[in-house]
C-alpha cells in the first residue's frame, strides 16, 4: 500500500482514504454508519451477509462496503434509493429463517439483528412458508446456543481460525442445510472462547451462566479492571439490583483490544458463591460464632497489639498480590506504624535469595501493544495460555506478523502458535546457561562455571541466532520461572542472555497487582518506590518456616494460594493469633484463624491495579458489598484506627490512592539481574503450588462454570500436597 | 494452526497407497497450502473405504494434512459426493435436475425405489446398492434422462435400460 492518500466521496461528503482500503473502514472512521453483520474490524473479510450493500456511481449492481476497495474519485451512496432497497432486501432474506423470538432471547435489547431490523426491516413478513429449525449444539458450560437464530455470518468460525489459533467451529452442510457447529459435538474449551458471544450479532451464541438473569436495559454498566492477571484487561461489570450479573470487555486497544479471557468473563460467577463470608466471625473457646464489626475488630486488634508490644518481630503481615493498591498501601502503613518488618505479598515465590537485586517491580520493558511487532520472542518458564491468556493472544499475533517464537519450559503446553524452536525438559537454569554459552554472554561469579559446563545443542544456537538477528528481540520470564526454586539463577542468566542479544527482558508479574505491591513496598526488604527498607524482615517463606506468634492474612487462602501451603496451614494453626481478611470462608481457615473479617470482593469497591507495564488503572466498582462485608480499604482504615496508628484518616479510596501514588513517586523499570543468590538452593520447603488457569485465585476457584470447563481437569489439583 | 510441524509424520490409519496419492496432490500446491488437497484426499480415502467416510478416517486426513479436523468435516459435509455414514457398495445417482426431470427422471427414481425396495438416501439391506438422495445436473443434459452408477454415466435411460444396468452390477 503506498502512503499516498486518495479522495473518495460518500453521500456527498469528501473523505480521504488509503488506496485499497475497504469502504466500510473509511466510513467507520468518518462516522458514517453502514449496516453489517459479518464484518468485524478484528476479523478477516468474509462478505457473506450482504447487509452492507451500497450504491456506487457507475456501478452495475450494489457493492458490499466491507469488501469493496476504494479507488481515487469513487463516489458511494449509502442511503440512496438503490442502497436502501438492497439493504432492505437483504434484511428480508435474513429474517426468512430467523425465529423472531426476541421476547425470550437474551440478546434482545443488544442485538445487531434486532437493531438493524428496526432500521431496515418491514413491519410485516411476506414469508408464509415454514421456517427451518436447527438443533442446538452443546458447546460446554460457558456458551449457550440457539442455533435457529444463526444468520451464518461466520464471525465465530473466523474467530477460532484467526484469533484463538484453533478452529473448533465450522460450517457443516450447505445451502439451506448449512449449520454452524463443531462436527463432533464437544465443548469449546479455548481460554478466549467467550468472545464468540460478543461477536455473534444475533442471539445464537450467548453467555450460558447469565441466561435469563436480566435484560440488558435493566442493568447499569460499571467500569472494572481485571483482577486475575498482570495485563489488567479492561472490563465492564453489568449490575442489576446491586449485583454483578455478567462481565463483558471494555475496548482498550493497547491492552485487551476488544477481547477478554474466559477467566475475566466468568470469574464473576464466583462472587456470590455459598462460601462468601458475609459477617465477621470470631473463635471463642474453640467455637466459631458470627459477631458485629466492633467486636471482631476489637479482638483482631487486641491480639495484634499484644504481640507487637512484646516483640514486633513476632508478627507478620501477608497480602494477596491481587489486592488493590489502596489496600496494599494501607497494609504498608500498618506495618510501618506497628514496627512490623515481616511483610510480603510474593505468596507463590520460592527463591528469595537475591531479593536485594529485584527490579522496582515485576514488569515488562516493552509495552504490551509492542508484543505483536517483535521479531523474536524467547519465553523462559512460561505457559502463556494458563498464565496470562491475553499474552498468548499477543504472541499469536506476533507469530502471524512473522515473529520467531522460542520456548524453554520444564512443563510442556499446547501453545496454539507455531514455534521456531522449542525445548522441554527439566533443568531450566541449565538450558538458559547453555543459551548464555551460545550467545557468549557475560556472566560473573558462580554463574561462570554453570555457563561454562553447559552443553550447547543446535536448538540453543538456533534460538540465540534468531534473537541476535532480530531487530526487536525480547526475552520473557513467565510464572513458572518466577516460582522456580532457582529463580535468582534463572533471571540472572536471562539478564545476561538478553544483554548479549540486545533483547529486552520482561518479567510477567504473578498477579493483577504484583507490580503495585512491589512499588508500594509490601515486601520485607523494600519501602515505597523501591527504596531499601531500614530493617529487613522475614519473607513469606521464612514467616511460615520459622513460626511467628501473630499473623494478618489479607485477601487470600493460605491453603490454596501459597507455595508451601501445607506448612503454612500447620504454622498458622500453631500461632497465637491469626486474623484473616477474606471474602470467603474455608474449612482450613477456620482451623487456623482466630478472627475472620468479611472482605468485599474486587467489584464491590473502588480500586487500582498496577499492571505489568507499570500502568496504574483505577476503577470505581460495581455493586454493593454482600451482607456485612466491607471494602478492604475501609476495613484496614478502621483496623489502623483501632490500633491507634498514625495517618489512617482517609475518607475515600481516592484519598488513599493519592497518598499511595505520592509515596511511590516515579519508578523506572530496569530488568538487570546480576546476583545469583544461593545458586540453586531455595529456602522453601517445596517447589511451589502452580495453579491451573481456573484455580489461580479465590474468586476464580469459586466460579462454577469455569470449574466445569475441560481445561481445569488437566491442571494440578487445587491444594498443594503435603 | 496446529502444533504438529511436520505434515505426514507419525502413524496413520491411512493405507500407504492412499498416502502416496495424497502426497501427489499436496505436491501440486504451494508449500503450506496442503489444505487445498483435502478434496482429493477425501475422495481417495472414500474410494478405499467402500464409498463412505468415517469420523476416524476424516480425523486421519486432518492429521495427515496437518489442518484442523473441522476443516475436513466442512468439506466432507459440503460436497454431495462424500458420504459420512455407511452406505451400499454401488452408488446410484439419478439426475433430477431440469432437463432430466422434463425427460422423465422422477419416473426413473420411483422405478429404482420400487426395484431396490428403498427410498432415495437409503441403502439396500444387503449393502449392495446406495441410492443417492438428490443429484443435480451432471452436465449430460443432451442424453437426458441420465444416471451415474459408480462414477459411470448412463444416458437416454428407460426403466428397461435401468434394469439391465443394475442387474449387471456384481
Ligand atoms: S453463531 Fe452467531 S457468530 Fe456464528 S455464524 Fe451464526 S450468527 Fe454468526
Ligand atoms: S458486512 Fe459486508 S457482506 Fe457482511
Ligand atoms: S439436468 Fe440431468 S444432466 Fe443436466
Amino acid at each position: 500500500m503506498s502512503d499516498k492518500k486518495i479522495t473518495i466521496e460518500v453521500d456527498g461528503q469528501t473523505l480521504s482514504a488509503d488506496p485499497g482500503q475497504m469502504l466500510i473502514e473509511v466510513t467507520d472512521e468518518a462516522g458514517i454508519y453502514i449496516p453489517r453483520f459479518c464484518y468485524h474490524k478484528k476479523l478477516s473479510v468474509a462478505a457473506n451477509c450482504r447487509m452492507c450493500l451500497v450504491e456506487m456511481e457507475n456501478g452495475r449492481k450494489p457493492m458490499p462496503a466491507c469488501a469493496t476497495p476504494v479507488g481515487d474519485g469513487n463516489k458511494f451512496f449509502t442511503r440512496s434509493k438503490a442502497a436502501i432497497a438492497a439493504q432492505r432486501a437483504t434484511m428480508e432474506f435474513l429474517l426468512i429463517n430467523h425465529p423472531l423470538d426476541c421476547p425470550i432471547c437474551d440478546q434482545g435489547g443488544e442485538c445487531e439483528l434486532q437493531d438493524l431490523a428496526m432500521g431496515y426491516g418491514r413491519g410485516i413478513s411476506r414469508y408464509t412458508e415454514s421456517k427451518r429449525a436447527v438443533e442446538d449444539k452443546y458447546l460446554g458450560p460457558l456458551v449457550s446456543t440457539d442455533m435457529t437464530r444463526c444468520i451464518h455470518c461466520t464471525r465465530c468460525v473466523r474467530f477460532g481460525q484467526e484469533i484463538a489459533g484453533i478452529q473448533e467451529l465450522g460450517t457443516i452442510g450447505r445451502g439451506e442445510n448449512m449449520e454452524i457447529a463443531p462436527y463432533i459435538e464437544k465443548t469449546v474449551d479455548h481460554e478466549l472462547s467467550g468472545n464468540i458471544i460478543d461477536l455473534c450479532p444475533v442471539g445464537a451464541l450467548n453467555n450460558k451462566p447469565f441466561r435469563f438473569r436480566a435484560r440488558s436495559w435493566e442493568m447499569r454498566q460499571a467500569e472494572l479492571v481485571s483482577p486475575h492477571d498482570a495485563f489488567g484487561s479492561h472490563l465492564y461489570g453489568h449490575v442489576w439490583r446491586g449485583k454483578v450479573m455478567r462481565v463483558v470487555p471494555r475496548d482498550s486497544e493497547s491492552l485487551n483490544e476488544t477481547w477478554i479471557s474466559d477467566r475475566d468473563r466468568y470469574s464473576c460467577e464466583g462472587l456470590y458463591s455459598d462460601e462468601r463470608l458475609t459477617e465477621p466471625m470470631i473463635r471463642q473457646d474453640g467455637e466459631w460464632r458470627t459477631t458485629d464489626w466492633a467486636t471482631a475488630l476489637g479482638v483482631a486488634a487486641s491480639g495484634i497489639r499484644k504481640t507487637v508490644s512484646d516483640d514486633p518481630s513476632q508478627a507478620g503481615l501477608l497480602a494477596a498480590p491481587w489486592s488493590t493498591a489502596e489496600e496494599l498501601y494501607l497494609i504498608k502503613l500498618l506495618s510501618r506504624s506497628l514496627g512490623v518488618a515481616n511483610l510480603d505479598h510474593r505468596l507463590r515465590q520460592t527463591d528469595f535469595s537475591a531479593q536485594q537485586d529485584d527490579a522496582a517491580y515485576p514488569g515488562l520493558e516493552i509495552a504490551i501493544a509492542d508484543i505483536d511487532t517483535q521479531d523474536a520472542l524467547l519465553m523462559l518458564g512460561c505457559r502463556p495460555r494458563t498464565e496470562v491468556p491475553m499474552f498468548a493472544h499477543r504472541v499469536r499475533k506476533a507469530v502471524r506478523n512473522g515473529a520467531r517464537v522460542m520456548i524453554v519450559n520444564e512443563q510442556d503446553d499446547d501453545y496454539l502458535f507455531a514455534r521456531h524452536a522449542h525445548l522441554v525438559g527439566p533443568d531450566l537454569s541449565g538450558q538458559i546457561a547453555a543459551l548464555c554459552q551460545a550467545a557468549q554472554a557475560n556472566v560473573s561469579g558462580e554463574l561462570q562455571s554453570l555457563v561454562h559446563n553447559a552443553t550447547v545443542s543446535d536448538a540453543h544456537r538456533q534460538m540465540v541466532k534468531a534473537l541476535q538477528e532480530a531487530e526487536k528481540g525480547s526475552v520473557f520470564l513467565g510464572h513458572a520461572a518466577a516460582r522456580h526454586p532457582q529463580w535468582s539463577v534463572i533471571r540472572s542468566l536471562a539478564s545476561a542472555l538478553a544483554q548479549a542479544c540486545a533483547a529486552s527482558l520482561n518479567c510477567m508479574g504473578e498477579a493483577a497487582n504484583s507490580a503495585g505491591a512491589a512499588m508500594l513496598g509490601v515486601l520485607p526488604h523494600r519501602d515505597e518506590g523501591g527504596r531499601e527498607a531500614v530493617q529487613t524482615g522475614k519473607n513469606v517463606s521464612q514467616m511460615f518456616a520459622d513460626p511467628l506468634k501473630a499473623y494478618l492474612l489479607f485477601g487470600f487462602e493460605a491453603e490454596n494460594d501459597c507455595a508451601s501451603a501445607a506448612q503454612a496451614v500447620e504454622t498458622l494453626a500453631a500461632a497465637n493469633h491469626v486474623v484473616c481478611v477474606s471474602s470467603y470462608l474455608t474449612e482450613a481457615m477456620q482451623s487456623y484463624a482466630n478472627v475472620i473479617l468479611p472482605l468485599g470482593s474486587f467489584v464491590e469497591s473502588a480500586g487500582t491495579f498496577v499492571n505489568c507495564e507499570g500502568r496504574w488503572q483505577s476503577y470505581t466498582g460495581a455493586g454493593s458489598p454482600l451482607g456485612e462485608a466491607r471494602p478492604g480499604w475501609k476495613i484496614l482504615r478502621v483496623l489502623g484506627n483501632t490500633l491507634e496508628c498514625e495517618g489512617f484518616d482517609f475518607n475515600s479510596a481516592e484519598e488513599v490512592l493519592t497518598a499511595a501514588q505520592q509515596a511511590v513517586g516515579e519508578v523506572a523499570l530496569r530488568n538487570v539481574f546480576t546476583t545469583a543468590g544461593s545458586a540453586g538452593h531455595s529456602d522453601a520447603p517445596d517447589s511451589g503450588a502452580s495453579p491451573g488457569l481456573y484455580t489461580s485465585d479465590p474468586v476464580v476457584r469459586r466460579s462454577r462454570p469455569l470449574q466445569e470447563v475441560g481445561h481445569t481437569a488437566a491442571s494440578p489439583p487445587l491444594q498443594a500436597t503435603a | 494452526m496446529s502444533d504438529t510441524t511436520h505434515p505426514g509424520s507419525g502413524e496413520s490409519i491411512l493405507a500407504a497407497e492412499t498416502r502416496a496419492e495424497i502426497d501427489r496432490w499436496v505436491a501440486k500446491f504451494p508449500a503450506g497450502r496442503q489444505r487445498s488437497a483435502v478434496i482429493a484426499a477425501l475422495r481417495e480415502v472414500q474410494h478405499h473405504n467402500h464409498g463412505y467416510l468415517t469420523d476416524e478416517l476424516m480425523n486421519a486426513v486432518a492429521e495427515y494434512l496437518d489442518i484442523p479436523a473441522i476443516q475436513v468435516y466442512e468439506v466432507a459435509a459440503f460436497y454431495s459426493m462424500f458420504e459420512t455414514k455407511p452406505v451400499g457398495r454401488c452408488s446410484v445417482s439419478v439426475c433430477t435436475n431440469i432437463s432430466c426431470m422434463l425427460c422423465g427422471a422422477d419416473e426413473l427414481v420411483s422405478h429404482i425405489e420400487k426395484k431396490l425396495g428403498i427410498k432415495t438416501g437409503e441403502s439396500t439391506p444387503d449393502g449392495k446398492f446406495f441410492l443417492k438422495r438428490e443429484e443435480e445436473c451432471l452436465a449430460a443434459c443432451v442424453g437426458a434422462p441420465m444416471m451415474m452408477v459408480d462414477h459411470v454415466y448412463h444416458e437416454n435411460l428407460t426403466p428397461a435400460k435401468v434394469d439391465e444396468i443394475l442387474d449387471a452390477v456384481e
